[in-house]
């Protein structure tokens, strides 16, 4: 594995090559590129070309011919998604994208602006599918599709995380993850794709989650968070799984099942449910909310997020409830619907605690955690104690999915305030729909990418150093369970001394449950404020 | 060949074809006839060799700086006459000078500057001041000529 | 090269027009054929474009949401920049096309020691662009005037409005001096901003040399290179009412001008310059963010290989029956077993 420079050796500059684009190559090397996708991943998937082999070799080994099936791919995509077809053409390269991308700023490879990442798919499309590509070439920025050509599309398709944070910008709309998603959709006929998404998406396919947890082993690990629980507030949490008739089904991204931060946040759930209650049940068959299927294919999208609906559906619930989690929320808000829907044999949500019916989910039947929470604390039906927080001082990082494929920004906010006193916003620029990235989506948050995930979570991390440095910001909270993963890492490199949440972590703290013996830890075992001296006595 | 959306592009198509064909179906087809600016007026028919103070194409499409620089010399250094490069002299002034022969502004200026779009009221804006000689008795010779903003 | 390229092929469509009517005698080339060929071609262009984009479906409803999305009804709505209906989203539409909205936004990344990034105001792209796309309207419908017989009054009243400094003889218009200003703030950004520099093509200079071409031409015939209105008008309104004529003696600059504009809208549909279609069928910003709401439907959605719950329960029955989760299917009790051993 790559060697992570350390903050302080790692060189950032904005110069550009002499040498046009087109005639710099993509330079492989460690620390940029992901590990390809195992043979055995892509067999479970039946995706095309399981082979080993690195993109630091000379030879791809791709498929006799590659060159007719991009091609082809790439006709048929661009009768197929308006986006596409609509993007090639009304590009005027005014820039006004370039230095929104946290890669570009983090990496100064002008590859990494938006629109050179889409002329690198543009200059293949003038080439093969315009008159005047075809009679002019390189006078009009076209040029041929070569293997050099998919190499590049390999490094800078993995170097995008389908922000959208330049599409915000565009004065068109035109959306460079629309070229990222599609381009990585061609790339995968010819078997060019990365295990850290083969794999996940294989082990959600095969066993309902990314982690390839079995159904006895999620069961287990979530039984030891009732145990952790009960050793925070003496409180017995009761879950149920796969149980028909219940009236909720929860699905939330396996990460938040499996690893620290995450894991406390689903103890937050788990605790919410309890105290005011809730009719649900958790399932092992769709016990993934993520879906590193978008980041392979629209259609891996639809067959991994197929399981909702169906898992749903053969359990006769109401309606669903999904957990904190950016691209899941992306997909639920913006695909689900259409790819795996009429979801028309459950009701609209509705919330048995305060009554209030979720017309914005009238047609998916499914509603963030984060709404129905705030809607309990806009009724009164939580007891809060947001002292118990108040050794944080916070600030919120938007995820790019929920700000820029959902734009949902004050429902966490209201949270939020409802359970820590000290919440600090970073600059305007760095937050709601102008979030930045954590430089890891997109199924990106591998260790071998370390050095470009820094990066790329620089323009993140320099908001949070500035409000660190400014008001003494020592938590970032959030709700994306890959934020949960990449954040910690980011902060521990840039700004050590800023700790990860996940929004329901710190309900979980506040929550006053009944019955409960008095706290004397938050969910993570620390002490809470004030209480550090009891602490010391016990020992 | 199926279009997508088709209601709205083609209603957004119509949109832009109606405006982008403006001009066509705004004179639906009719020839329009060019305009055509009189000369006849008593003083021209009388003269002898009919010529302007500058030849007639430069006269058509300079007048308007010719003019123009009159009033500066006129009322920024008083002087009043000009020497044409014929050597003739003419006396800088609409009133006086212009209109000793042209003195059928209906039948003359307004007929080009009508075909040319212009503004009656303010393009030229030279007649918000000068007086339009009368057109009333044409051929009665002097008319009157008042200098509103002389000082 | 870029550069060199764009800036020969508009000195060389310049030099076509002015030796072809002063030397070469083209002048019913240019003055009736290039123009309806060029009419043609725009309109035939555009519609084709447009056509051709709309060949292609709209599978995803995926807006780019730039502000709160409709909620809870306590939580105050961005209706303009999340519209969740169709109304609002013509708001948004209209917010685009008529004020930039989303380039409004722009700003500029400066990187200064230790890693630290800054975001400055930059309006000045939006600035420019706005204003050299008003003054292109503007100018165009002053244009109208060559065009209509009876002028409309609206097109006195732009007059009046544009010439509103009455400086000289021709009045000058506060349009044309914008508009230069605004195309030459483009030109300059595009070649000394690195990046941009960097990402430019020839299809990008070009319109912007072209459209300096056409405003310096336009200046020049209107103030300098005088040329007979009345005669120019004639041959307008002979193309328009179809019967063309091309009266003598007007000036080659004139040619020259008219031969630029007829490229610029020959070229229009075939080129970026479609942005101005283009935005209007631009699926991040003309669909309201009502996913959740409304049903969105893909009209190639085909059925996919999925992992059915019976298939995950065959595969895991023992382990879920043991744990005591429940099954659809029990265990199929003693023959199992005995294999099993
Ligand atoms: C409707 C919304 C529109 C938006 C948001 C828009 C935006 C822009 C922007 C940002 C540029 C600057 C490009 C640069 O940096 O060089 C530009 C250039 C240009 N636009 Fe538009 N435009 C729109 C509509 C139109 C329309 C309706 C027309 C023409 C009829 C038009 C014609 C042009 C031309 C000729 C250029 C300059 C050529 C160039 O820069 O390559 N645009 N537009
Ligand atoms: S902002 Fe849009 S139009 Fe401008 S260069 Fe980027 S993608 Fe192209
Ligand atoms: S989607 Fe995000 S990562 Fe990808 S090009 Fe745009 S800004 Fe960069």
């Amino acid at each position: 594995m790559a060697k992570v420079p350390k903050p302080s050796e790692l060189e950032l500059q904005h110069v550009l090559p002499k040498t046009d684009w087109m005639d710099t190559p993509a330079v492989f090397r460690p620390g940029n590129f992901s590990y390809p996708g195992k043979a055995k991943n892509l067999k479970v998937l039946g995706l095309a070309n399981p082979r080993e082999w690195s993109p630091m070799d000379e030879d791809w080994k791709l498929p006799a011919d590659w060159k007719n099936i991009i091609l082809e791919g790439l006709r048929e995509r661009l009768d197929k998604y308006r986006t596409l077809k609509v993007f090639m053409d009304i590009c005027v390269r005014c820039g006004a994208c370039a230095d929104k991308c946290h890669y570009y700023l983090g990496s100064g490879d002008p590859k990494n602006m938006p629109v050179l990442r889409a002329e690198l798919l543009r200059s293949v499309y003038r080439k093969e599918f315009t008159l005047a590509g075809k009679i002019m070439g390189k006078m009009v920025g076209a040029r041929d599709l070569t293997e050099d050509v998919i190499k590049e599309w390999f490094m800078y398709f993995f170097q995008c995380t389908e922000c959208r944070r330049c599409s915000l910008f565009c004065p068109y709309g035109i959306d460079t993850a629309e070229f990222t998603i599609i381009g990585r959709e061609l790339l995968n006929l010819i078997g060019c794709n990365i295990d850290w998404i083969a794999g996940p998406a294989a082990n959600c396919y095969q066993t309902g989650n990314h982690l390839g947890i079995q159904p006895h082993a999620f069961k287990d690990m979530i039984d030891f968070f009732v145990d952790e629980i009960e050793a925070v507030n003496g409180i017995r949490v009761e879950p149920t799984f796969n149980r028909k008739g219940a009236e909720f089904l929860f699905v939330t991204p396996s990460g938040d099942v499996f690893a620290d931060p995450g894991t406390y946040t689903l103890m937050g759930y788990l605790m919410l449910f309890h105290e005011i209650g809730l009719d649900y049940t958790w399932s092992t068959y769709a016990s993934e909310g993520g879906n590193f299927g978008f980041f392979t294919s629209h259609e891996m999208m639809k067959r991994l997020n197929s399981k909702m609906y169906a898992e749903a559906k053969r359990l006769g619930v109401k309606s669903i409830i999904g957990g904190e989690c950016g691209h899941m929320w992306r997909v639920i808000n913006q695909y689900m619907d259409t790819v795996n829907g009429p979801a028309d044999f459950m009701e609209v949500p509705k919330s048995p605690i305060t009554g209030t019916r979720f017309d914005n989910a009238a047609s998916t039947k499914m509603i963030h955690i984060v709404e129905f929470t705030a809607d309990l604390i806009k009724n009164g039906k939580l007891k809060l104690d947001a002292s118990r927080n108040d050794n944080l001082v916070m600030t919120y990082h938007d995820s790019c999915n929920t700000a820029r494929g959902m734009g949902f920004f004050d429902e966490p906010r209201y949270v939020l305030n409802n359970v820590c006193n000290n919440f600090y916003e970073m600059p305007p620029n760095t937050i709601r729909e102008q979030t930045f990235c954590c430089g890891s989506g997109s199924g990106l948050n591998n260790d071998e990418f370390m050095e470009m995930r820094m990066r790329g979570g620089l323009p993140r991390a320099n908001a949070v150093r500035h409000v660190h440095e400014k008001f003494g910001v020592n938590a970032l909270s959030c709700i994306c369970a890959i934020d949960r993963a990449a954040l910690p890492t980011l902060m521990n490199y840039w700004v050590p001394d800023v700790t990860v949440y996940g929004l329901h972590e710190l309900v979980g703290n506040a929550l006053v449950m009944e019955g409960e013996t008095e706290r004397t830890t938050d969910l993570r075992g620390e002490p809470l404020p004030g209480m550090e001296d009891n602490e010391n006595e016990d020992i | 060949m199926k279009i997508y959306d088709g209601k709205y592009i083609l209603v957004g198509l119509l949109v832009f074809g109606v405006l982008a064909t403006f001009p066509i179906w705004f004179d639906h087809g009719k020839v329009v006839a060019p305009a055509n600016p009189s000369l006849n007026t008593p003083v021209i028919d009388a003269m002898m060799s009919k010529h302007c103070i500058l030849p007639k194409a430069q006269m058509i499409t300079e007048h308007m700086k010719l003019l123009n620089v009159w009033r500066t010399e006129v009322v920024r250094y008083g002087k009043r006459v000009y020497v044409a490069p014929s050597g003739k002299k003419y006396e800088m002034s609409l009133e006086t000078e212009c209109f000793r022969c042209h003195s059928n502004k209906a039948q003359f200026c307004d007929r080009c500057h009508n075909f040319a779009g212009l503004d009656k009221a303010t393009d030229p804006y030279c007649f918000s001041c000068h007086v339009v000689p009368s057109e009333k008795k044409p051929g009665a010779g002097k008319v009157a000529m008042v200098h509103k903003e002389s000082k | 090269m870029g550069i060199k390229f764009s800036l020969a092929a508009v000195v060389g469509l310049i030099l076509a027009a002015f030796i072809g009517v002063s030397g070469g005698g083209l002048s019913h080339f240019f003055g009736v054929t290039m123009p309806y060929l060029a009419i043609l071609l725009f309109l035939g262009g555009v519609v084709y474009r447009v056509l051709k984009w709309g060949r292609a479906p709209v599978p995803f409803r995926i807006p780019t949401t730039g502000g709160q999305e409709k909620s809870l009804p306590w939580i105050k709505h961005a209706k303009f920049d999340n519209p969740s209906t169709k109304g609002q989203t013509v708001v948004r539409m209209a917010l685009e096309v008529f004020l930039f909205r989303s380039l409004f936004r722009n700003t500029k990344f400066e990187l200064e020691k230790g890693h630290r990034l800054f975001y400055q105001w930059e309006k000045w792209l939006w600035l420019a662009g706005l204003v050299f796309h008003y003054c292109f309207l503007v100018i165009l419908l002053r244009h109208l005037r060559f065009f209509t017989e009876p002028v409309p009054g609206f097109v006195q009243g732009i007059e009046r409005l544009d010439g509103l400094l009455q400086v000289g003889l021709p009045g000058i218009y506060i349009t044309d001096g914008l508009f230069m200003l605004a195309v030459t703030y483009l030109i300059i950004r595009r070649l000394i901003i690195p990046q941009v520099r960097y990402i430019s093509l020839p299809q990008d200079y070009f319109p912007l040399f072209l459209l300096f071409a056409i405003g310096t031409t336009g200046i020049l015939t209107r103030y300098f290179f005088k040329v007979d209105l009345i005669k120019v008008k004639t041959m307008v309104m002979g193309l328009i009412s179809f019967h063309p004529v091309v009266p003598a003696g007007i000036g080659a600059i004139f040619f020259v001008h008219f031969f630029l504009v007829c490229t610029l809208f020959a070229y229009f549909p075939f080129s970026k310059l479609m942005h101005a279609g283009g935005i209007f069928m631009s699926p991040t910003r003309n669909l309201p963010n009502d996913n959740r709401i409304r049903r969105h439907v893909n009209p190639w959605n085909y059925p996919v290989k999925v992992h059915s719950y019976a298939e995950y329960e065959d595969h895991f029955r023992e382990k879920m029956v043991e744990v005591g989760l429940p099954v659809d299917k029990e265990l199929e009790p003693a023959p199992k077993a005995t294999a099993d051993s």
